[in-house]
């Protein structure tokens, strides 16, 4: 069906039209200038004033700079480490967890309940858990990354809400068919609640691609860290002078600059391009999150 | 009297161990995740008694001596003290004002996109920068605030004076809340979108009956068609009013603009971690635990109060 439009409609759908367009260039342009700036000459950079459109000039060396990086590297191989264990460890207790606290007739359960939502309410603090961590001797190990923050206590009670939706009748005929509770867990369970558990696995997954702070308190090696402390030290503490030396010719502030945005590229980009095969599960993700009661 | 309950007992006992061996491996399924809230749940709040001792590492929480109040009270009268509870509640109760409206004008406006192609792609580029890492967003505005960066091609452009933005402590909270509203607000609105696709169709047929323009739908049909999740969403904010998300705060501020960018867990990062002053950063700590708590508790009650039930936490 098409309505008709008053005039006073159609201005505003063409003013709500470049209003959107606008905020797609808003949304991009930081994006896109950071891409152009990287593919640019430093000096020519530097002496240009204005909105940038295209590179000033044209260079790939930083790009190489940057991969010739030996930390860029380690803290590439770092993280896709934390985040595959972490993600792993993250989902399979979510999922154990949620399934306990979804039965019926656990005399344990209350109390179970009570000791996981009592934290969402009340915490130690970061000095308590920092000096914890020393205290078991987790400091300096890759565990000391991996283990806080291992379960969401949203997570659970998502997932928990995700297991009281399975109808009973199907868990009771396989118990008939002699299965134990962790069979009807990973056979029955998991598989009839995978949109939940990948929701899970993308908002495990992406919290610890993004995280640094617990890295940058537990550890000191450098080998350990993930990509986000390098960044960190390459981004908000201009550390480009490892890179810096092998490219001799120019300006070293004008230099440090395209080496920071070829970084921010170049380690961006792996998202950038995912993001828009996962977007519709995070999507879903924010609605279960929503409607979880 | 004694007897019963002494039976009584028994028979819990018993109950619960019938009921330990029967769901056995039930409860062994919880096993990894009660150790895992045990050790970075209850033993830090455990720890955080050191609020209350002369915490010194080589003595253990349990050896050091009490200090009583000590703490509380050296920070209640520091000039630390109204500084960061300040920037705390300033930050946080700005974002209130600026990023939370931001999502629900946009998911308004997206909503009478007509074309659904337009309305796809604009969805996918407001909820790209939410996917971007904190640290690169972080890097770029540290980049795009310097003397020659992209924000002073734009003063430039209108006849200013370059200058570094990072180093007014006059811009600090803008930049913080800005750059928050430009990553999150296309996100924010998913929420807000999917309310607005419950919102019976036959009511915006009948407001065109009675001549009701798409701006008085919107304000009439629309808007209190997802009130209910405004307030939803609105009670959930204030209750986490005290925290503030740090870890932006600790990648832009600098000592140049601590004054207004300092907040309550920065300043435990740097006089806790930095400085190892346990015991003084374990009470500010606990400080805002406390009142954290309380906010909590008081949000939800509202949220009780207003749904009849419905939206609460537990």
């Amino acid at each position: 069906m098409r309505i008709r439009q008053t005039p006073g409609e159609c201005i505003f759908t063409v003013f709500n039209t470049l209003l959107m367009v606008f905020l797609m260039v808003i949304m991009l342009y930081p994006f896109y200038y950071v891409l152009m700036a990287s593919f640019s000459m430093p000096s020519d950079m530097a002496a240009y004033r204005g909105i940038l459109l295209w590179p000033q000039g044209f260079q790939a060396e930083s790009y190489k700079l940057v991969f010739q990086n030996s930390d860029i590297l380690t803290g590439y191989a770092n993280t896709i480490f934390y985040v595959i264990v972490g993600t792993v460890l993250s989902v399979l207790f979510t999922v154990m967890i949620g399934y306990v606290l979804s039965r019926k007739n656990l005399m344990l359960k209350k109390p179970l309940m009570i000791l996981i939502v009592v934290t969402m309410f009340f915490g130690g603090g970061m000095i308590p858990t920092y000096l914890m961590m020393s205290q078991i001797g987790l400091m300096g190990t890759r565990a000391a990354v991996i283990l806080p923050g291992l379960i969401g206590t949203t997570n659970v009670i998502i997932m928990r809400t995700a297991f009281q939706g399975v109808p009973d009748s199907l868990e009771e005929s396989a118990r008939i068919d002699g299965a134990n509770d962790i069979t009807i867990l990973w056979k029955i369970m998991v598989p009839l609640i995978m949109p939940t558990v990948s929701v899970m696995i993308l908002f495990y997954g992406v919290g610890r691609w993004n995280s640094w702070f617990d890295a940058m308190l537990y550890l000191r090696d450098r080998s350990k860290f993930p990509l986000q402390l390098i960044l960190r030290e390459i981004l908000v503490y201009s550390g480009t002078d490892d890179m810096l030396i092998s490219w001799g010719e120019f300006n070293g502030q004008d230099m440090s600059e395209i080496i920071k945005y070829t970084t921010i590229i170049v380690s961006t980009v792996p998202i950038i391009c995912v993001y828009p095969f996962l977007q519709k599960h995070f999507v879903k993700g924010v609605m279960i999150g929503a409607i979880k009661g | 009297m004694k007897q019963a309950t002494a039976v009584r007992r028994q028979g819990f006992f018993s109950r619960l161990g019938k009921d330990l061996s029967r769901n056995k491996l039930i409860y062994l399924l919880a096993l990894p995740a009660v150790i895992y809230y045990f050790i970075y749940h209850y033993w830090p709040m455990y720890g955080a008694i050191i609020a209350f001792k002369n915490f010194s590492p080589a003595l253990g929480i349990m050896g050091s001596p009490w200090a009583g109040f000590k703490y509380f009270e050296q920070f209640f009268s520091s000039y630390y003290f109204v500084r960061i509870l300040k920037n705390t509640l300033l930050i946080s109760v700005y974002s209130i004002l600026w990023s939370f409206p931001a999502p629900i004008l946009l998911a308004l406006l997206m909503n009478e996109i007509r074309s659904s192609a337009f309305k796809r792609t604009v969805q996918t580029v407001t909820y790209l920068p939410h996917f971007i890492s904190t640290v690169v967003i972080c890097g770029m505005l540290i980049d795009f605030c310097s003397m020659k960066g992209l924000f002073n091609v734009f003063v430039e452009l209108f006849g200013g004076e370059p200058f570094n933005f990072l180093m007014e402590t006059g811009l600090f909270r803008t930049i913080y809340i800005g750059s928050g509203i430009w990553q999150e607000v296309g996100w924010g609105s998913i929420i807000y979108l999917a309310a607005l696709t419950s919102i019976d169709s036959s009511l915006y047929e009948a407001a065109r009956m009675d001549g009701a323009g798409r701006f008085k739908q919107m304000l009439h049909i629309t808007l209190p068609g997802i009130m209910p999740t405004i307030v939803i969403m609105l009670i959930l904010r204030m209750g986490q009013v005290m925290n503030v998300g740090f870890e932006k705060i600790m990648l832009l501020y600098n000592p140049t603009t601590y004054e207004v960018a300092d907040v309550i867990s920065t300043f435990v990062y740097r006089k806790g971690i930095l400085e190892a002053n346990y015991s003084y950063s374990a009470a500010v700590g606990l400080f805002n635990s406390a009142i954290n708590f309380i906010m909590i508790i008081a949000a939800n009650w509202v949220s009780r109060k207003c749904t009849g039930g419905e939206n609460s936490l537990w």
